[in-house]
């Protein structure tokens, strides 16, 4: 029987449209093989979320949306369009 | 008094605004980086008390304290917090050799929603090539309402920049410019001196103001960083805020951004 473990790959977008620019990217690896950390590449490893999907990542979460709340119109925070992708991988043992 | 000359310039504080920070490569004499750099391995920087002047903060015999009083520093204190600040905190901080784990993303205290802003300066007395770091910052993030490691979940970023520089360079950033320590895969340990400042003057035109009104200002408030993607005409909109901050003028505007969000007729026409 494999064992599997997960692949979560975070990818934040330019607009909610799964086909718009990645601008920002987190890889965490629950197979132990990988320790990505901060400031590990300069290049995201796909441009699109759908780039991703084609390469066998299963979208798990959307970003939700808001309308602002009043007064908070103009402020920016957190990346808001954040979509999170998964793989799940065979591992030794 | 800081001699004018070594005063930032409008230009220059533009880019502060559009960026959250400004670089000065080699400002520091090497003798002196070197005697810092002795300073920070014997553990020999004195800590100060919060909201004291910087200038009772260390002797005139202290190799930091030189650094921090020679007019170039100076100038670019006065230009950004004025004159006389008081010292907030320092670190030395360390990374050990061989350490392969980047520090998580952060931005230094709580949300902080005030126009005035404090500074802090990044101070690398020693040569830092990529292998060994330096401190990753992200150029326009200083707006960004974020609670310290609250943005820990992220790694990347289209256009982060890891400080790679020489010995004397000196980063001055926003409070508010979220970075993180990078790995160091030499064998050496890599240093970083931090200094945070608050101002005592409200902070308008406290720098060089004869190029206030340079045609290239506008072109530097407005241009984009791509990891904001569809956010970038809010960050305009929070930097021509800034600029109307720190210029005493709440008519600037950028690409009428500001003027067509402002734009309330009342005048009613009468009925024809």
């Amino acid at each position: 029987m494999p064992q599997l473990r997960q692949k979560i790959l975070v990818l934040y977008l330019h607009t909610p449209a799964l086909d718009s620019n990645v601008v920002a990217w987190s890889m965490y690896d629950g197979t132990g093989d990988t320790t990505p950390t901060t400031g590990d590449s300069d290049k995201p490893p796909y441009n699109t979320v759908v780039e991703a999907m084609q390469h066998g990542w299963r979208v798990v979460q959307f970003p939700q949306q808001f309308p602002a709340y009043p007064g908070m119109e103009y402020s920016t925070s957190y990346l808001r369009f954040e979509y999170i992708l998964e793989k799940m991988e065979e591992i030794d043992g | 008094m800081v001699d004018k000359k070594y005063l930032l310039d409008s230009k220059q504080m533009a880019h502060f605004v559009a960026d959250g920070y400004l670089r000065f490569d080699e400002l520091v004499p090497t003798e002196l980086n070197e005697a810092v750099h002795a300073e920070m391995e014997d553990h020999g920087i004195g800590r100060g008390t919060a909201g004291v002047p910087l200038s009772a903060i260390w002797p005139q015999s202290s190799p930091i304290g030189s650094v921090f009083r020679l007019p170039e520093v100076q100038g670019i204190i006065h230009s950004l917090v004025g004159p006389d600040p008081l010292y907030d905190h320092h670190a030395v901080h360390t990374v050990n050799a061989g350490r392969d784990i980047g520090q998580h993303w952060h931005a230094d205290a709580i949300i902080d929603t005030r126009m005035h802003f404090d500074i802090q300066f990044f101070y690398f007395a020693h040569d830092t090539p990529r292998e060994m770091g330096g401190t990753m910052i992200l150029p326009g993030s200083h707006y960004r309402r974020v609670c310290e490691s609250d943005i820990a979940r992220y790694h990347n970023f289209l256009e982060q920049l890891p400080i790679v520089c020489k010995a004397g360079t000196i980063f001055v950033v926003h409070h508010g410019i979220w970075h993180c320590a990078q790995p160091n895969q030499t064998d050496r340990m890599r240093y970083m001196f931090k200094l945070r400042l608050n101002p005592t003057v409200r902070q308008m035109c406290l720098w060089n103001t004869d190029d206030l009104d340079d045609p290239a200002i506008p072109g530097i408030l407005n241009a984009n960083h791509k990891w904001y993607g569809n956010d970038v005409r809010l960050e305009i909109v929070n930097r021509i805020k800034f600029w109307r901050f720190l210029v005493g003028d709440d008519k600037f505007d950028v690409g009428y951004w500001m003027g067509r969000l402002e734009n309330l007729p009342e005048n009613v026409l009468e009925a024809a």
